[in-house]
């Protein structure tokens, strides 16, 4: 379980770099969303991680603290999410600006060798 | 909770953002219900950020808790001699910025007000809040305004500029992301004085990740200040951003600086435990480097408005190497310095676009190339008789006199209180006669005076260049709406100098405070530990 998200946050997390160093503003944007999922995945991934585990409580079981996840990063990831999309629909507004403005999709709003 | 003078702690917060929310009700077409609002929002703020100012400089912090929950789970505002200096840098510039965009600039695009609005309330509330993640939340409400006035008023160069200002400032806030998780995830708390208490008992082997998430955490701070080698989008958004949104941007740089001040001194200050000066050395190098880039980009600057933004690396660097020595009355001078350079940057702002309007497209570029290759011009210029002996006129010797005393307060000259600052910062280093300097104080000291030098130089030739070689074609139509808000903001400045003393008492025992966190916990803690008998 902790390979498989600690792999799934690495691969997010690597692809949105690579994405982010690329010159063309769409491969910019993807590439953040691509590292906001990974961070998402991460702070998700900090309240614990169970397999198996009923989602609220197993059948005639006793509720207690211990048996539940942290929901303090649920909360904080939540918050996260919210941000990190509206900030993401503003980048796309400037991005789609940035073309019509210079006529290149360019992140310097030039091509090299134009 | 005890009188009414309690809650004034989150007026600060609340009013901007009521201010906001009914100026995007009313909309742009009753400007003037709107400009009401405005005047009313940024006058009030100036009212509370006196109240509290004069609230904070005594020994007891206040807190405040947000919907009264106990201080362990919820989020509490804290107010104390640092956040009310920073409440008021935000409140007289925001009443300048405010007051300047009123002659023209409010209306080159949508929204601007509101989007003021929710600028100051983002740059209060990180100002005030006393919790990690709610720093975050104060952030994206800081940034997300600042990229709509940073576009404000369109163009190819604002939207260039600023698609790296909001991708830079993205990564920034998921560096943030990484590193409160990080914290959460090893101490289990997010507020920072419970953080601050348990780092002295994390166990060995989840300190060094602990400190890693805080370094995480430090690069999104430290990209927000600019420093080299995480600022080079600093300068060009800046320049781009038109004349009141630059000046009210000016701070937003600040607002790294305060976060390494206030979260740094807290977990790794002297009283850090086994973290005690972590990532002192980083800090005070990536000042002076940054000192270094900013002196280099103010000599080579070619517009004024680059002249600017590059003026703000320098007054970052030096926060920032003043901080990384970790003493504190250096940080008190600090402290000292911050003021006069928020308030003489945010004047340069206005400034700038005051003197531009009068000159010709590319007039920067083409003095610099004729101080390079001369054109001949000056013979043309001599032969005219009707050249010399003109009268100078009034406007421009005023902004002469304002472009001057910016020149003064940023290359730190006497009189003003730039001067003094450093002064105040440089006196603690080299310290008593007799006793032996350390060479990291020397390189301090070396830098303070050469990036002076620097700034000097730059500001000097653009001077001559601006108001005597080449006087404005045309004298700028000023109106009074935008040439009082540099002058509130230059008197400012002259208080301070006049009023040093106190005012630098103020910074030292505010720099005292950050130093010595012990009062800043039992504040935090004090007040949750009551809470716990008052309500079993």
């Amino acid at each position: 379980m902790e390979l498989v998200v600690s792999l799934a946050i690495g691969v997010l997390a690597g692809s949105g770099v690579w994405l982010l160093l690329r010159p063309r503003t769409f491969q910019v944007i993807i590439g953040l969303s691509l590292l906001s999922y990974a961070v998402n995945l991460f702070i998700f991934s900090t309240g614990g991680l169970r397999t198996g585990a009923a989602a609220i409580l197993e059948k005639g079981q006793e509720g207690s603290l211990g048996q539940f996840a942290d929901p303090l990063p649920q909360a904080l990831v939540l918050t996260a999410i919210v941000i990190g999309f509206a900030t993401t629909a503003l980048l796309l507004v400037v991005l789609l600006a940035a073309r019509g403005l210079t006529g290149t999709d360019h992140v310097d709003g030039r091509d090299r060798g134009r | 909770m005890s009188g009414w003078t309690d809650h004034l702690v989150a007026a600060p917060i609340i009013v901007p953002m009521l201010a906001g929310a009914a100026m995007v009700l009313a909309g742009d077409r009753w400007r003037w219900l709107v400009v009401t609002l405005g005047l009313i929002s940024t006058v009030t703020l100036v009212g509370l950020a006196i109240a509290l100012l004069g609230m904070a400089d005594v020994a007891q912090l206040r807190i405040y808790r947000l919907g009264d929950w106990p201080a362990l789970f919820g989020i509490v505002l804290v107010h104390d001699r640092l956040s009310a200096l920073m409440l008021a840098l935000v409140a007289v510039l925001g009443l300048a910025a405010f007051v300047a965009s009123l002659a023209r600039w409010d209306r080159a695009g949508a929204h601007f007000h509101p989007l003021f609005q929710f600028q100051l309330m983002g740059l209060n509330g990180a100002f005030l809040t006393g919790d990690l993640f709610n720093l975050f939340v104060f952030f994206e409400v800081m940034l997300a305004a600042s990229y709509g006035l940073a576009l404000h008023g369109s163009g190819t160069a604002r939207v260039r500029a600023g698609l790296h200002y909001i991708v830079i400032n993205l990564v920034a806030s998921l560096l943030f992301l990484i590193g409160v998780s990080v914290v959460y995830g090893i101490s289990g708390t997010l507020s920072m004085a419970e953080l601050a208490a348990r780092m002295r008992d994390v166990a060995t082997e989840d300190r060094a990740l602990l400190e890693a998430g805080l370094a995480v955490m430090g690069i999104a701070f430290l990209i927000k200040a600019a420093v080299w080698p995480l600022g080079f989008w600093l300068p060009g958004t800046y320049a781009a951003a038109s004349a009141p949104a630059a000046a009210i941007l000016s701070i937003l740089s600040k607002v790294g600086v305060y976060a390494v001040l206030r979260v740094w001194l807290l977990l790794f200050g002297a009283e850090g435990g086994a973290s005690a000066g972590f990532g002192a050395a980083i800090l005070l190098t990536g000042g002076l480097l940054t000192i270094a880039f900013g002196s280099t980009a103010v000599l080579a600057a070619q517009s004024l408005p680059r002249l600017a933004g590059s003026s703000v690396l320098v007054s970052s660097g030096t926060l920032l190497a003043a901080v990384g020595l970790g003493q504190a009355a250096v940080t008190g001078g600090a402290l000292l310095y911050l003021a006069s350079s928020v308030l003489a940057l945010g004047a340069l702002f206005l400034l700038i676009e005051l003197l531009e309007r009068g000159r010709e497209v590319g007039a920067d570029v083409l003095a610099v190339t004729r101080e390079a290759f001369g054109t001949g011009e000056e013979e043309d210029d001599l032969e005219d008789p009707e050249a010399v002996g003109v009268a100078f006129p009034a406007m421009v010797a005023i902004l002469g006199l304002g472009f001057a005393a910016c020149a003064l307060l940023l290359a730190g000259l006497p009189p003003l209180s730039g001067f003094l600052a450093k002064f105040a910062m440089m006196a603690p280093l080299l310290g008593p006669a007799g006793a032996p300097i350390p060479a990291s104080s020397w390189v301090v000291v070396a830098a303070l005076l050469l990036s002076g030098l620097a700034t000097l130089v730059a500001m000097l030739r653009t001077g001559i260049d601006v108001f005597w070689t080449s006087p404005p074609s045309a004298v700028p139509r000023v109106s009074l709406l935008e040439i009082a808000p540099i002058g509130l903001l230059l008197a400012l400045c002259v208080a301070l100098t006049v009023a040093a003393g106190p005012a630098l008492d103020y910074m030292l025992a505010a720099a005292e405070a950050l130093h010595a966190p012990g009062a800043y916990l039992d504040g935090v803690m004090g007040a949750a530990a009551s809470l716990r008998e008052t309500k079993p």
